[in-house]
């Protein structure tokens, strides 16, 4: 037990991957790459489950290290470890895997070898930016991720796939240019990679702060986009009603909100301070504007597209209000985003599997027909717009709260409009789709309901999301326990000196 | 001239022999039999010369032949480099020249002569034993640049690479000419020694202008760089990965002996000029290439651009940016032999496949094929975990160690700008092929040659991308070696410098 909590975070990063090559070894035969992806991803999610129960509540800092030198010069380090910020983070990427897969069950017809092969490269890939304590490790893992994803979406879109994936692609990867030359400006400086020395260094005040303003701010940027914020969101509708189900589901928000907290707030608190009342706002603005959006659209995938804009708008808010419990409710929020939107996902993958069109006006009156999917779509959307007891409620209030206390009452005012819309474009959307009159194209078609793979991932979400909403302390009691964003305060009532101090000691004791 | 000096020129001995037995055997056989087999003998001298390098390292650094040439881990670093390029250039050769094409065992003589060329300019330290190594290695590319002499474009690629390339060594021969007339000599280190205390600095400046003309055109860097798509988009495939790497590799080696030996007394001048070069290089490159249909030129514009990264490197402070130009070479040519490779056997010898849109589909036909051109494509975006980024990621790390913050911040943007089209090509690859398509033309068959080059190059670009310590290693060893031996008490004689091998 204790050789697998040594190195649990290497078996994390290395199933998948495995898996990958094991899919890609075998021949493209029938469903034989869905099984064997199937079985890597369940693997995995019994590691990260295994991940969150080992997980030391008491312990500060980070626990399941593990820290060696990869490449000498410059000192690269493969450096792993999980707190309470990306211990859940971890646990919902080997959630999601298991479903993307389930939703892709019948949806991916050809190709499945490369399509599952692909996927798992792309958890391996999510794994190791959650995990990764070394910059370049860490930059390593948020490029990679973009490959598999942008080969899939060009290979299996539902229309114009490569316009689509090179929009997806290069949003994410201009940004990251400035990023690697923020991080290699800061090796230059400090001549180290690692995620707690650069944040003990910045934080004892050698850097010069002009340059590190800028640096901060390629930090945020390459984040940003990643959300994606308002107005950097171009590229969100065209990968959400583009991409298959299954990576749609999980491309949005948890990386960059994840590197958000870590990587911006965690490294630069000064100028994350300084810059946040401008996030603030378009935190706000992109919560009305998408809420606004989605009550205009036609095709369901769009639709959520902008309702995904809005919630990790109201999660980016959490973030950038700059409380402890805003930063509670934002990590919460992420996790809700990520169950309820993969919920959702399969559900609206289940019907476009079914009647092959993404147009709302073409359904109606479908709760007749389907029930099962009905019931499992209302109690989503409810979870969605944060019914209390229900799990979007928890956070959706953890962060309106922080932000009408702690930061301004009329930001906090417009965000709760946000939400508002929310609840109503999302309930215009079941009427339409689940009630009313039987339409033409509804009632001439016969079509099955919930098959029971499905309904094995439904169950468990469903649960999970009442549990969620009921007894939040299970999460919240670790969430709490994370190493970072330290506070400017803690800061600076440190001297500087003792810091560096602590440093060497730090690096005395590496050795 | 001491007997052990032999050793110190063994790869381009073994090399020499090889290019006349394959030209001996040519010229005895009878003119029906097949030539297939002297591109094993090729590949076996290759091979062996490869060896002979390594070996190399062994002996002590050191001059020869009255310091003309030197081994140093930094020339057998390039010699390495070049040997292996020229290896798998041999390999994707061997099964993808038609049977029946003519003068197959010149093709042979010429890469390998080509290759001689090559080594000796990484390793020559006079300068007149470099002119003489650069001329070897390209005349040997002009010929072979032509070598479709039935398709029009062959002939005219050759035709234009021979006018401006001679034309640009006529640079180079000129900027030697002016350093001779400065400091009365044309070996590197007594140049070295000289050229600080020459009288006429505008002599030297122009000498050294001069020559950096010459060897910017061989690496193809803006705005040296307008014979490049023409003669990539002419030459055949096997070739123009060979042209696109070795014979680069070589120039830049001597593009750094050149800078950090020759003229470190004027780091004051060449670093704004190669930070233009750099600069307009990657710019220039990578707009031409967004708006290319041909994936030839595309790649040609391509490679223009990565000279720009390359020369990125420059702009790092001494060993660093030495380092990170030479590891950045190595990973050049691991991922641009290889999509070369890929394209030859896509598209055969005589380019079936010309435009973007003929690759519409290209992983279904041949799944290997497919992805491999995507991991490649990938790498020379730039993605982690490939040869590309840790290339990239220390050349702008050097960069910006030597302060140049813009150079790195424009090299990266302009790598995003050409992920565009790299990753057009990619994505055109995946898409499912066109009803109304015509059954398409069998591809190339793949025999053991060819997938042993495709399994080098491959396994090159992700080791480098992994775990590139090895390499780094012997980057750095060869970054300090390059640099003029300090000079022993009171002499300067030619003789002084010989060392005896062991």
């Amino acid at each position: 037990m204790s050789y697998l909590n040594e190195s649990i975070l290497t078996i994390l990063l290395l199933t998948p991957l495995a898996g990958a090559i094991v899919v890609a070894l075998l021949p493209d035969r029938g469903k034989l790459s869905a099984w064997v992806a199937l079985l890597t991803t369940l693997v995995t999610f019994v590691f990260t489950l295994h991940l969150a129960a080992q997980f030391n509540l008491g312990q500060h800092g980070f626990q399941f290290e593990i820290n060696r030198l990869w490449i000498e010069n410059p000192a690269i380090y493969y450096h792993v470890g999980v707190d309470g910020l990306s211990l859940w983070l971890v646990v919902l990427v080997g959630l999601l895997a298991p479903i993307g897969i389930v939703a892709s069950w019948n949806a991916i017809e050809r190709r499945r070898k490369i399509f599952y092969s692909l996927f798992l490269v792309q958890q391996t890939a999510m794994l190791g930016v959650f995990l990764s304590l070394d910059l370049i490790l860490y930059y390593g893992f948020w490029e990679l991720s973009l490959v598999p994803m942008a080969v899939l979406i060009a290979m299996f879109a539902r229309k114009d796939g490569s316009r689509a994936a090179l929009k997806f692609f290069l949003f994410t990867f201009i940004p990251s240019a400035p990023l690697l030359v923020a991080i290699l400006w800061l090796y230059a400086r400090t001549g180290t990679f690692n995620f707690s020395d650069l944040q003990a260094l910045i934080a004892s005040g050698g850097l010069p702060a002009g340059p590190l303003c800028w640096v901060a701010f390629a930090f945020l940027f390459a984040f940003a986009v990643k959300v994606p914020v308002f107005p950097l969101h171009g590229w969100l509708a065209d990968t959400y009603s583009e991409a298959p189900v299954a990576l749609a589901m999980v491309v949005a928000g948890k990386l960059g909100l994840y590197s958000m907290l870590r990587f911006h707030i965690g490294l630069f608190p000064v100028q994350s301070r300084a810059l946040a009342p401008w996030l603030i706002a378009l935190a706000v603005i992109g919560l009305l504007y998408g809420a606004c959006l989605a009550l205009v659209q036609r095709d369901f995938w769009r639709l959520l597209a902008f309702a995904s804009l809005s919630h990790l708008s109201l999660i980016v808010l959490g973030i950038y209000g700059l409380t402890f419990t805003g930063w509670d409710g934002a990590i919460y929020q992420i996790l809700n985003h990520g169950v309820v939107d993969g919920a959702l996902f399969l559900l609206l993958g289940v019907l476009e599997v079914r009647y092959a069109t993404s147009q709302i006006a073409s359904y109606g009156g479908l709760a007749t027909k389907l029930p099962q999917t009905a019931t499992f779509f209302v109690i989503t959307s409810l979870a969605m717009i944060g019914l209390p007891m229900l799990n979007g409620f928890v956070g959706e209030f953890l962060i309106l709260s922080s932000t009408f206390t702690g930061v301004s009452r009329g930001w906090a005012v417009a965000a709760t409009f946000g939400v508002i819309l929310g609840a109503a474009y999302m309930l215009w959307l079941v009427q339409r789709v689940f009630y009313g009159p039987l339409s033409d194209m509804t009632s001439a078609r016969p079509a099955q309901d919930l098959r029971a793979g499905e309904l094995a991932i439904l169950w468990p979400l469903a649960i999970l999301m009442l549990v969620m909403g009921l007894a939040p302390t299970l999460w919240l009691s670790a969430i709490e326990n994370r190493t970072g964003p330290p506070t400017v305060k803690s800061f600076a009532a440190v001297p500087s000196s003792s810091l560096m101090l602590n440093l060497a000691a730090l690096r005395e004791g590496k050795r | 001239m001491n007997p052990g000096d032999i050793l110190r020129i063994l790869p381009e001995i073994v090399l020499t022999l090889t290019g006349v037995l394959i030209m001996l055997i040519d010229a005895s056989l009878p003119p029906r039999l097949p030539r297939r087999t002297l591109g094993w003998v090729a590949a076996f001298g290759v091979t062996l010369a490869l060896w002979a390098s390594l070996w190399q390292l062994s002996l002590p650094v050191g001059t020869a032949f009255y310091s003309t040439v030197e081994t140093s881990p930094f020339t057998i670093f390039f010699h390495v480099l070049i040997c292996g390029i020229v290896l798998v250039v041999l390999l994707l050769s061997l099964d993808t020249l038609p049977e029946d094409s003519h003068h197959q065992g010149e093709y042979y003589a010429l890469i390998v002569f080509g290759a001689v060329g090559m080594c000796l300019l990484t390793s020559g330290i006079e300068l007149l034993v470099i002119f003489i190594a650069l001329e070897i290695s390209s005349i040997s590319t002009y010929v072979l640049a032509g070598y479709r002499k039935e398709s029009g474009r062959g002939p005219e690629a050759a035709l234009k690479y021979f006018l401006l390339g001679s034309f640009a060594t006529g640079f180079l021969l000129y900027g030697i000419a002016l350093a001779f007339g400065a400091t009365g000599t044309t070996q590197v280190y007594e140049l070295a020694q000289y050229l600080p205390n020459a009288q006429n600095h505008m002599l030297v400046a122009a000498a050294m202008a001069l020559m950096l003309v010459g060897i910017l055109f061989k690496v193809s860097a803006a705005p040296f760089h307008v014979w490049t798509p023409d003669v990539y988009e002419g030459a055949p495939s096997p070739v123009v990965a060979l042209m696109s790497t070795a014979p680069k590799a070589a120039a830049f080696a001597l593009l750094l002996r050149v800078l950090y030996e020759i003229f470190p007394s004027l780091h004051q001048a060449w670093a704004p000029l190669l930070w233009c070069v750099s600069v307009l290089s990657m710019t220039v490159g990578n707009l031409a290439a967004l708006r290319q249909q041909n994936v030839k030129r595309m790649l040609a514009y391509s490679s223009i651009a990565h000279a720009g990264y390359l020369l990125a490197a420059l702009a790092g402070l001494g060993a660093s940016g030495i380092a990170a130009a030479s590891f950045y070479t190595a990973a050049y040519a691991a991922m641009n032999v290889g999509i070369f490779a890929v394209i030859t056997l896509a598209s055969g010898y005589d380019d079936a496949r010309v435009l973007i849109a003929d690759y519409r589909g290209l992983i279904y036909r041949s799944p290997v094929l497919g992805i491999l051109l995507i991991f490649f494509l990938t790498s020379l975006v730039g993605i982690p975990f490939t040869a590309g980024f840790f290339g990239k990621f220390y050349a702008f790390a050097a960069a910006m160690g030597g302060n140049a913050n813009w150079l790195a911040l424009i090299g990266l943007l302009n790598s995003g700008l050409a992920a565009a089209y790299y990753l057009r090509l990619a994505f055109v690859t995946v898409q499912a092929p066109a009803e109304s398509q015509q059954p398409e033309q069998a591809l190339s068959r793949a025999g053991v040659a060819v997938a042993a080059a495709l399994l080098f190059t491959a396994g090159a670009t992700f080791l480098l991308g992994v775990v590139p310590t090895r390499v780094l290693q012997a980057v750095e060893t060869g970054a300090h070696t390059l640099q003029v031996p300090s000079v022993e008490s009171g002499s300067s004689g030619v003789n002084a410098s010989t060392q005896p091998a062991p």
